[in-house]
């Protein structure tokens, strides 16, 4: 069975333009592949590059050498040199992303942050507000926020919200960074429960898991990120 | 991939011995928000008036579905201009006009395109100024009785009343309270992805690109030295100029 993302030789570097164009290589050659239904940790020492690899896996970072190979529709598609148009797509489709930080227009509902992207892969509107109210209330979000915007909500709240809005659409990839890091016991146990019935129903996880108690419930294996001098 | 609607190609434009445009080349498709960001004077809104054909480049092409935009003449570019395209201007007292109503200047606008019947006339102006958040009240009011943020929203319900494919927006969210730019982010974002408007919008506003745009260009002394994906554009830049822009934004 092909993977369901797989990286070739994937390095990146970052040159700062504004101090004198220093350049900071940070991944060399990773070769990653994760095939549907199997959860990966990314694995290593804090600044060795787990956050930049997600991002990369995102498309959200540019990649300086290889190629990310997604499975996608029909195909296959490298979000190394893919049009951003088509990156746009293989995100509303297939690649979901959980990350730490909750990013959204001012004023907008939570209930119609959550339901967005299930809208924008065509769930009827009133289907979308169910399952995403129905995630809300699983991660113990109360009912009297689903109608004010996040901005004002807690960390930990936060986060629910975005893992709500990452884990309602169903995408057959999806990327956890650090997705209990805010998260008390009860709702820790929510989010272990959730990466498992995704691995069961057939998604590809990739993942940074600080908590030891996440990682060893939910990943299959772990992939080790070295700082990049170490892994040359 | 979709065909795009517009697509221009090697866009010159000298004034005097400054270059406002430097071979620029872009497109665009149905459905996609592009945002076009620099500092002032790089040449944005330039790029924004040569697209819409309200200005004529020294050399290029513009072209609407294959149609050379500046050759079709003026006739045909008003009519353009009435029906496919909308332009939300700056300041919305040059995108309304002051002596109509609020409700005359969304209903003008569809009249302009073939509308007569007074009661759909009407009912569509009043549909439009509650998507804009306009109570409905206020349909025979003046424009000039309402505020900034009122007169930029009502803009927007005249442009989009005709259902263009295209909207020019050149700063939109401009001088506007924090509050009325997101409720107008929102409801541009939300419009392009229900009815497919394709939207074209000039900023010097980094957050409100990195909210609305699908993709961004980065322009600097008429040239575009950057463009892509909003967000990789923005986490990840590559050019120097794109790294201070970035870097010169207050975390919002």
């Amino acid at each position: 069975m092909t993977p369901a993302i797989r990286t070739e030789g994937l390095s990146k570097a970052f040159t700062l333009h504004l101090q004198g164009g220093t350049r900071i290589p940070v991944l060399g050659g990773v070769d990653l592949a994760v095939h549907p239904g199997e959860c990966v940790a990314l694995w290593g020492p804090s600044g060795a590059g787990k956050s930049t690899l997600m991002r990369c896996l995102y498309g959200n970072y540019g990649a300086g050498a290889g190629r990310i190979m997604l499975r996608h529709g029909a195909g296959e598609i490298d979000l190394v040199s893919a049009d951003p148009r088509d990156v746009i797509a293989a995100r509303r489709e297939t690649l979901g992303y959980v990350s730490q930080f909750l990013r959204v227009i001012p004023r907008v509902a939570t209930r119609d942050i959550v339901a967005e992207p299930m809208i924008a892969r065509g769930v009827p509107r009133e289907e979308a507000l169910a399952r995403g109210t129905a995630l809300l209330h699983r991660l113990n979000l109360p009912e009297r926020l689903h109608g004010l915007p996040p901005a004002t909500f807690s960390g930990g709240e936060q986060q629910r919200v975005n893992l709500a809005r990452g884990f309602a659409p169903g995408y057959p990839v999806l990327l956890l960074d650090e997705p209990t890091a805010s998260l008390d016991a009860a709702n820790r146990a929510v989010v272990m429960a959730l990466i498992n019935e995704a691995k069961a129903a057939g998604t590809a996880i990739i993942g940074i898991f600080h908590d030891a108690e996440v990682r060893e419930a939910v990943a299959d294996r772990l992939f080790e990120v070295l700082p990049h001098q170490d892994a040359a | 991939m979709t065909t795009p609607l517009l697509t221009a190609e090697g866009l010159n434009l000298h004034f005097g011995a400054i270059a406002a445009l430097r071979d620029v080349a872009i497109d665009i498709t149905a459905g996609e928000v592009v945002a076009i960001v620099g500092e002032s004077g790089s040449g944005k809104t330039t790029l924004l008036r040569v697209l819409s054909g309200l200005m004529a480049p020294d050399s290029g092409t513009v072209r609407w579905l294959g149609q050379d935009v500046h050759a079709m003449g003026e006739a045909a570019r008003r009519r353009l201009m009435r029906t496919d395209w909308g332009f939300v201007h700056q300041n919305p007292r040059d995108g309304l006009r002051l002596a109509v109503s609020a409700g005359g200047n969304v209903g003008e606008r569809l009249m302009a395109v073939g509308a007569r019947h007074y009661g759909n006339i009407r009912g569509e102006a009043l549909s439009w100024l509650a998507k804009v958040e306009i109570d409905a009240t206020r349909i025979d009011d003046l424009p000039r009785t309402f505020s900034g943020g009122m007169q930029q929203r009502l803009q927007i319900a005249r442009t989009l009343v005709t259902r263009p494919k295209l909207v020019f927006m050149d700063e939109p969210t401009g001088g506007l309270d924090v509050s009325v730019q997101a409720r107008l982010l929102d409801l541009i974002r939300s419009l392009s992805r229900e009815l497919g408007l394709a939207v074209l919008i000039v900023t010097h506003d980094i957050a409100a690109a990195r909210l609305l745009a699908d993709r961004i260009l980065v322009m600097r002394r008429g040239e575009v030295v950057e463009q892509g994906l909003t967000d990789r554009v923005l986490d990840d830049p590559q050019h120097p100029y794109t790294q201070l822009l970035v870097s010169s934004v207050l975390a919002a």
